[in-house]
């Protein structure tokens, strides 16, 4: 009976030990690229390599923000994600509740036409939409890179799915009955109720556009217009010293990290609300 | 009285006025969705019939010669066939980690120390692909690679991870797994914890062990929660591009084309080659094996009952 509770405690220590080793060899590749940013440039070359630098300099950030736009990048990026997430956000939620809580003629016919293209991979569709954005000139614009992400399939049918669980019918009408427009109703009441929902789908939004590459890769060859993830690839194409690309690509991430720290907890649940709801 | 100016004047108003709001709602929303979404994926489907070249004036009517042509082309069968294996060894080793991890972490190893766990896998998930694939690049570096140096240590010899095409094909899959490992456990940990505990309370009472608790009352219960990431992580493994792109592909300068994959075939085909109804056509192929896929896993799993 005690060996067993000893095996037992024992056996539950070692997986302890192996779960911390596999986070640790998780964490690893994101603490490499930052030890590497972090080292000059003869200790590259260290066969075998040490776990950190030697010697600690700045001197890789310095030289990398001074040899591309990067911030430039960044903000880039920030804007297209901003843009994209409230735009998809508005044209989601107002959908999801047309089609949840209205009944017209086509509203069966269109939904599915959403669910249809929901399962359609972007790489699918990618060739013809180049060919469409390029008819309309907008080839290496914002505008053009903005465009296809400014409305999200699953959005809306996430949207709908939410609006018809968390906004009572009777709500609605008790609204109506004290007056309310339709307008009122559908911009500041049901997004009230939809809070969650709306936060989980912001978060996949902007994680979306955030790490957007092929398409921003085929519509734009102007540098001054590459988002992040692009530009951080350019820039690793045609440099050799990795002390410098790594220290890029550090810079790349900070954002992320911080905000993942930050909002650890609304990030995951975000990220398991919309991967379940559906 | 059966004319359609009746009928419009038989809708009562409040009807209409409903009806109105909806068009004002929806319309400008479907056009945009309409203009990015519906029109490319019919043109796609449409283009793939035509030689479509990037002037105008080329287009051709070809009937099925795209994808004939396709299944007799070298390049298209070998992406075909990376692609088939790395999205395979993706899901099953990426999905039986992410099942063995949550088992571990939903319920064996909890509070504090569960919960950093659980951010500690969840973390390559978040950030974007081309940091963390220029940081692979480095560890896999044959020199001055850190993973060479400790399987150097080890006594098996150092590997050429990025100059060899299988060997790189290993390294794009592992990398893959790395990143997609946090996001599959993070469902399946959701879903374990969904399953009410009476169930493992009741038959650990008549007598069944930690295993057969797993095998006979998790696994079934679970179904289509590993069902859902069995398939997103396969239709995400036959789509990828980003990390290939940036780890194995002859863009970065390493020998040309190490690691073939069906959408870096697409791209090439289509904005270097400017052969573009030949990429629709690989494009429609790639959606049907997706697709064929799905119903697969659909079939397969719905019908495995303990």
């Amino acid at each position: 009976m005690t060996n067993n509770r000893l095996g037992y405690r024992i056996g539950r220590w070692i997986v302890i030990a192996l779960l911390i080793l596999g986070g640790v060899a998780m964490i690893f590749p994101i603490f490499w690229l930052i030890s590497t940013s972090l080292r000059p440039a003869p200790e590259l070359l260290l066969v075998p390599p040490k776990l950190l630098p030697i010697h600690w300099t700045f001197d890789n950030y310095a030289k990398a923000m001074a040899s591309a736009p990067l911030l430039l990048y960044m903000w880039n990026s920030t804007q297209f994600a901003v843009v994209s997430t409230v735009f998809i956000l508005l044209t989601s939620t107002v959908a999801g509740y047309i089609f949840a809580k209205f009944r017209f003629p086509g509203n069966n016919f269109l939904f599915i036409l959403v669910l249809a293209t929901a399962i359609v991979p972007f790489e699918i569709y990618m060739v013809p939409l180049f060919l469409q954005v390029n008819a309309l000139k907008l080839v290496n614009t914002q505008i053009g890179l903005f465009l296809p992400f400014l409305v999200l399939s699953y959005g809306i049918f996430f949207m709908r799915q939410n609006t018809k669980t968390s906004v009572p019918d009777e709500l609605l009408d008790a609204a109506r009955i004290d007056g309310m427009s339709e307008w009122g109703i559908m911009l500041r009441l049901v997004p009230r109720l939809l809070a969650p929902a709306i936060s989980a789908l912001a978060i996949l939004a902007f994680i979306q556009a955030w790490t957007a590459f092929i398409w921003p890769l085929l519509i734009l060859n102007k540098p001054s217009l590459f988002p992040m993830e692009l530009g951080l690839s350019q820039f690793a194409n045609t440099r050799v010293d990795f002390g410098l690309t790594s220290a890029a690509a550090v810079i790349a991430m900070l954002p992320t990290l911080i905000a993942f720290l930050i909002l650890r907890r609304r990030i995951v649940e975000g990220v398991t609300l919309t991967g379940l709801k559906g | 009285m059966n004319s359609p100016l009746a009928a419009v004047r038989a809708v009562p108003r409040r009807t209409w006025l409903r009806y109105r709001f909806v068009f004002l709602v929806l319309a400008p929303v479907m056009a945009l969705f309409f203009y990015v979404r519906i029109l490319p994926t019919g043109q796609a489907v449409v283009m793939s019939f035509f030689k479509w070249e990037l002037i105008k004036p080329a287009e051709q009517f070809v009937g099925l010669d795209n994808y004939a042509n396709l299944l007799k082309d070298d390049n298209f069968r070998l992406a075909f066939f990376n692609t088939t294996i790395f999205a395979f060894f993706t899901t099953i080793i990426s999905v039986a980690l992410a099942l063995l991890l949550a088992a571990l972490l939903a319920r064996a190893v909890g509070g504090r120390l569960g919960g950093a766990l659980e951010l500690l896998y969840f973390a390559p998930v978040l950030v974007s692909m081309v940091p963390v694939t220029l940081g692979w690049r480095e560890i896999f570096n044959y020199n001055n690679g850190i993973l060479n140096a400790g399987l150097g240590a080890i006594g098996i010899g150092k590997q050429p991870w990025l100059s060899d095409p299988t060997m790189a094909l290993i390294a794009v899959i592992i990398l893959s797994v790395w990143k997609q490992l946090g996001y599959n456990m993070i469902i399946l940990i959701v879903g374990m914890r969904a399953i009410p505990r009476i169930f493992h309370e009741a038959a650990a009472v008549d007598g069944a062990s930690a295993w057969q608790q797993f095998r006979h009352i998790t696994m079934p219960l679970l179904a289509p929660v590993l069902l859902f990431v069995i398939v997103i992580t396969t239709i995400s493994s036959y789509n990828v591009f980003t990390q290939v792109y940036v780890l194995a592909s002859d863009v970065q300068g390493a020998p040309g084309r190490l690691v073939r994959v069906i959408v870096y075939d697409i791209f090439e085909n289509g904005f270097r080659f400017f052969n573009m109804g030949y990429a629709a056509a690989e494009a429609v192929y790639l959606f049907l094996i997706v697709i064929v896929l799905t119903i697969i896993q659909f079939r397969f799993l719905r019908g495995s009952d303990q």
